[in-house]
């Protein structure tokens, strides 16, 4: 028996490494997916990890702000609070420090130093070896005004070594300094791409202005006492003003935020995973059908023979493993190759992953697990039937396929797209988050909906769009269109990779042209200014700009935006702190009460939605309570419509500043004297020169950069779109290799009463492309459905503007047809090469 | 006149055509080779009449369906020239012999003749359609009318009987108006009423529509409906019968059988 095994494996080669590609791409997908996760969870977590101190304190928000990042108060922290802590029990050391993003490294051109996207990090060096993450790899710590010690990674971008002089950026003024020491962070010296330079005590506080205060305080825990007890106790001596937390929270809870942020991208690629798998398993189906129906004569003279049951099945499960584990293997090494995809995709992006990739053994199993399974269930099915063909019946008959009713497919799709429609047309009567939850339910309903309905839709489609085949091609046609109608089940679950790739692809082109449309018309009409100046990655920068650019000839008006979050009546709101001199000349918004003028002193500005939920009027005073715990009564001078430019809230920069708000700069509008715009420019320019981390756009550059992000996600799209076509052309080459072996008669019959090789060929192409652009259709529809759904439920995020991009739509239709041509390819070629004598005499 | 004289020029040749649906001079086919080698066809010469119904008879793995295939472009001969009409096989390349038996050919197999995705018009009309031509409609009535299937044109194939089926394949194979028809035991599976319309219906195709018709039987009552009939033994023409009766050929055949000739038909 176990030689029958071998010898079938290896004389059915061809079919085997077909399918064995289906398994390896299906569980390539999973497996570079799970490599991926894991490599980003490493680089953090690891760094997160190696670099909180057992327990930190730091001053509370008066609020959890929603808002990350820079752009918020200086955290301060009493230089008494040190003391504090260091007296609790359990506590072996503990020291007060600063902290700040915003310093950056230039390079010896005077460029910034390129950290991808990551931050650039200034920290206090820490006089307490023990509390610091750092170790020094060569030369000594910063001492002195004037010193400073760089991580290595940047030392070697940069090329700077011990004794060189160094340009620096920070939150205030430009810092030259010579480089005494350069150190590695962390265990793995791994920093994500960013950069870290430090500074002694005095140096980094008087950069912040903090005088002797700590952005905060690092402890070590003395032997025997759990960070936790700690932290209690720490948190009971220093009193509500502070947060304490452990190692492991900051952790955690970093982690979470990365893994939030990137769930998009896990979701898409699970989805991928499931499309590779669910065509791989049914090709697997496909190919040992077609195995076994090949050899439901040798099987039964086997069991003629005196074979058991048992034994036939054991044997084609056996060559099914043999193909699983296989295909498995090379899976896994497929999914290096994605993972490392993914990895130079993100850093385009700008999100460094140093090191190297990691596999750990959860994904081996997971990824074996699935390819074996799923190999062996697919071949299970054929098996078993070919087990229990009674062996006169497999002596005498050619393979009959039976139609099994489709009513249940029918129930099942029915209900799925009730629960679908249902949900999409509930997003259109609701508003933000629950209008995007209702669509991504809507959306799954419609998905299984149509997965379950397609077999039942492939005959009329066939029937009726394939009504074009005979009127075009004549007989090809016709045999074409009838050959699709044969096998809805197998032509539905065919075209589903095809329909599921394009339908996500269609839904996010929808997103993406909406988005950039978007941005053209919030150009286009709110922006008054015209030139913007910003930094790469929105981090924010000194004010001194904005004082250089006020003098500069012809520049009449220059609005300083910042951003905040602050607490309006007790709900957390966006705010943006603006010039109420200039604002009017460089954004236009659109008021229906009120006006900019009343936004000086403790005006607020706020936009429609805003005052609509709270119920307020022009004249009413609202309190603002900012993260660092200051308040301030505001008077509402102008209502606005909402407009993505600025925040739900506008306040002066005189109040912002007042109640603790960062005094750095996010965007800078500039309008200067009419047709000055082209002679002004090389002076603007210069102005900003010496702050290499801003750069200068004029209004179509800066729509652009805009728009560029939208079109860096639209490409890792495509991307997976290429490899969703890839599934897709194996899906249709395997059915079509199976359609042409089951009809080898007939293609010997039509050989033989005058039907030429290419009309043979053209009849399998024209069944190939019926069969793609059926995918492609459904693809469309829904992801046309979804994408539309999805504008409308982000339109409250800036997507004002529902633009369906039908050129590129049509191209994927195009595309859709191409590869059901391409697909055809090799199956058509082997109809046509059949010697017409061998088809006939095929039972 | 079971041998032709070689034509040796192009008049002759036309000539010939004019008589002659098909000829075949020196038809030698050899399968494998060393230990294996069949002769299959081994130097025939033969020759079928314009309006003229032949069977061809013999034991199994006598050559018969070689034959066929042979002179229809079925397949293609080590050694020898076949001619359809006053066209030459050897010479034709893959596209030539297709377009051959698709217009000057027409075959009937024992059985799986019919296309299951057409229905039986469809079928009949399947070679004109593949060509791109329009039927000849007064023609195509007739041999409708003739199988006697009108009610039955819209039926699929697996709506019709072993003889319905085997009357559809006829009428295709009659339909485009060939020089000759081949038919490889075409009643071979069909009970004797079924086989007997079949054959009636061939022999009006020959007799009233001029059509000439080879065809391979092993039943002597079936090969009576022929004009004659064509012995076969070891790949050689052994005999030549003119109208003949089934008792006469079934006494010609017994006479192969007590020659030491067992017939060992495969299943
Ligand atoms: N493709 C092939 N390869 C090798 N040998 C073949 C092939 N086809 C036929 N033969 C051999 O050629 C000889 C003639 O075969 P053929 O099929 O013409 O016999 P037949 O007279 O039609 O027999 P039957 O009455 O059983 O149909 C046989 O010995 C057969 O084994
Ligand atoms: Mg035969």
């Amino acid at each position: 028996m176990w030689r029958t095994t071998w010898r079938n494996l290896l004389a059915h080669k061809l079919r085997l490494a077909f399918s064995g590609l289906a398994i390896v791409l299906g569980v390539a997908f999973v497996s570079g997916t799970m490599i991926f996760t894991d490599t980003l969870n490493r680089t953090f977590t690891a760094l997160f990890e190696s670099t909180a101190a057992d327990v930190s304190v730091h001053p509370a928000a008066a609020f959890a702000t929603g808002v990350t990042g820079p752009g918020g108060g200086v955290d301060r922290l009493p230089s008494a609070v040190v003391g504090q802590v260091r007296a609790v029990d359990g506590v072996a050391a503990a020291e007060g420090y600063v902290r700040t993003e915003g310093v950056y490294v230039l390079d010896q051109d005077g460029e910034v130093l390129d950290t991808g996207g990551a931050p650039g990090v200034g920290i206090s060096w820490f006089e307490e070896r023990a509390l610091s993450p750092s170790e020094l790899v060569d030369g000594r710590a910063p001492e002195r005004e004037g010193e400073v010690a760089l991580d290595r990674a940047t030392a070697e971008r940069t090329g700077y070594a011990v004794g060189d002089r160094v340009s620096l950026l920070t939150p205030g003024p430009r810092v030259e300094a010579v480089v005494v020491g350069v150190f590695t962070f962390g265990e793995d010296g791994g920093l994500a791409g960013a950069s870290l330079t430090a500074f002694d005590l005095g140096t980094a506080q008087a950069m912040l202005g903090l005088g002797d205060e700590f952005t905060g305080i690092d402890v070590r825990t003395a032997q025997g006492n759990p960070d936790e007890q700690v932290r209690d106790r720490i948190a009971a001596a220093v009193g509500d003003d502070y947060d304490v937390t452990t190692a492991q929270e900051q952790a955690d809870e970093r982690a979470a935020a990365l893994e939030e942020g990137l769930s998009f991208i896990t979701v898409l690629l699970t989805a991928f995973a499931g499309i590779a798998l669910f065509v791989g398993s049914f090709i697997i189906l496909n190919t040992f059908s077609m195995l076994v129906a090949q050899r439901t004569r040798e099987l039964a003279l086997l069991r003629a023979l005196g074979a058991g049951r048992g034994q036939v099945t054991r044997s084609v499960l056996v060559e099914a493993l043999v193909l699983g584990v296989t295909g498995s293997t090379l899976g896994v090494l497929g999914g290096f190759g994605i993972a490392s995809a993914l990895r130079a995709m993100f850093s385009t992006f700008g999100l460094t992953l140093d090191g190297g990739l990691v596999l750990s053994a959860s994904t081996v199993a997971w990824s074996y697990a699935v390819g074996v399974l799923v190999t062996l269930v697919a071949a299970y099915l054929p098996a078993r039937r070919a087990a229990a063909t009674p062996p006169v019946a497999a002596m005498r008959e050619d393979h009959v396929t039976v139609e099994r009713s489709l009513r249940r497919r029918t129930l099942v799709g029915t209900v799925a797209t009730v629960v679908g429609v249902t949900g999409l047309v509930g997003s259109f009567l609701v508003d933000g988050g629950t209008a995007a939850q209702l669509v991504g339910i809507g959306g799954l309903g419609l998905v299984l909906a149509v997965i379950a309905l397609s077999p039942v839709l492939a005959r009329p489609f066939a029937r009726s769009v394939g009504a074009v085949l005979p009127r075009l091609w004549g007989t090809t046609g016709h045999l074409a269109r009838q050959n699709a109608q044969r096998n809805p089940r197998r032509i539905a679950a065919t075209a589903s990779a095809l329909m599921v790739g394009l339908a996500l692809v269609t839904a996010f082109s929808i997103l993406g042209a909406s988005a950039n449309a978007s941005v053209d018309k919030l150009i286009g009409t709110s922006l008054r200014a015209d030139f913007v100046v910003s930094t790469a990655v929105g981090q924010p920068f000194t004010p001194e700009v904005a004082e250089r650019l006020r003098s500069v000839d012809s520049v009449d008006a220059v609005t300083q935006v910042r951003f905040g979050s602050a607490l309006l009546a007790d709900e957390e709101t966006l705010i943006a702190a603006v010039d109420d001199t200039t604002l009017d000349r460089t954004l236009g918004l659109d008021y229906s009460d009120g006006g900019s003028a009343e936004l000086a002193g403790s005006g607020l500005l706020v936009d429609q939605p805003t005052a609509d939920r709270h119920g307020w009027a022009v004249g009413d005073t609202v309190e603002m309570v900012t993260p660092t715990g200051q308040a301030a009564e505001l008077t509402v001078g102008g209502i606005f419509a909402s407009n993505q430019a600025v925040a739900p809230a506008l306040v002066s920069l005189e109040t912002f500043t007042a109640t603790g708000g960062s005094d750095l700069d996010r965007y800078l509008y500039l309008d200067v004297a009419d047709g000055a715009e082209q002679s002004v420019r090389s002076a603007v320019q210069a102005a900003i020169d010496p702050y290499p981390v801003v750069t200068l756009k004029d209004r179509d550059e800066f729509a652009d950069e805009q728009k560029g992000q939208v079109d860096q996600i639209l490409m890792l799209i495509n991307a997976l779109l290429v490899l969703s076509v890839l599934i897709a052309v194996l899906g249709i080459v395997n059915t079509l290799a199976m359609s042409v072996l089951e009809r080898t008669r007939e293609i010997g019959l039509l050989r033989a009463i005058g039907m030429t090789r290419e009309q043979l060929r053209r009849t399998v192409r024209l069944e190939s492309v019926l069969i793609s652009v059926y995918g492609s259709v459904l693809g469309l529809l829904l992801g046309g459905l979804l994408g539309v759904s999805l504008t409308r439920a982000l339109s409250d995020q800036g997507i004002s503007e529902l633009v369906v991009p039908g050129v590129r739509l049509a191209l994927f239709l195009a595309l859709g047809a191409l590869i059901g041509v391409l697909a055809a390819v090799w199956p058509a070629r082997r109809a046509a090469r059949m010697e017409v004598l061998d088809a006939i005499a095929t039972a | 006149m079971t041998t032709v004289q070689q034509a040796t020029t192009a008049a002759d040749a036309l000539a010939a055509a004019h008589t002659y649906a098909a000829r075949g001079a020196a038809l030698t086919k050899v399968y494998g080779h060393g230990d294996t080698r069949v002769v299959a066809l081994d130097d025939v010469d033969v020759d079928f009449r314009r309006g003229e119904f032949t069977a061809i008879m013999g034991p199994s793995g006598s050559g018969k369906s070689t034959l066929m295939h042979c002179m229809a472009g079925l397949d293609g001969l080590t050694s020898g020239q076949a001619w359809i009409g006053e066209t030459a096989i050897g010479g034709l390349d893959d596209k030539g012999l297709t377009r051959l038996r698709r217009d000057k050919v027409g075959f009937i197999f024992q059985a799986f003749n019919l296309l299951p995705t057409l229905t039986a018009l469809e079928n009949i009309t399947l070679p004109m359609d593949i060509a791109g031509r329009t039927p000849d409609r007064a023609w195509l009535d007739g041999v409708i009318d003739a199988v006697g299937l009108r009610e039955r044109l819209g039926h699929r194939p697996t709506e019709l009987s072993g003889g319905q089926q085997q009357r559809v394949a006829c009428a295709r194979a009659l339909a485009s108006r060939p020089d000759i028809i081949f038919a490889d035991e075409p009643t071979g599976n069909l009970d004797s009423r079924s086989g007997a319309s079949v054959l009636a219906f061939l022999r009006t195709s020959v007799r009233e529509m001029g059509q000439t018709v080879v065809m391979v039987t092993h039943d002597p009552s079936a090969a009576s409906y022929a004009d004659r009939v064509l012995f076969l033994a070891d790949g050689r023409i052994v005999d030549e019968m003119l109208a003949p009766t089934a008792d006469r050929v079934l006494e010609r055949m017994k006479a192969f059988d007590t020659a030491g000739r067992v017939a060992t038909k495969e299943i």
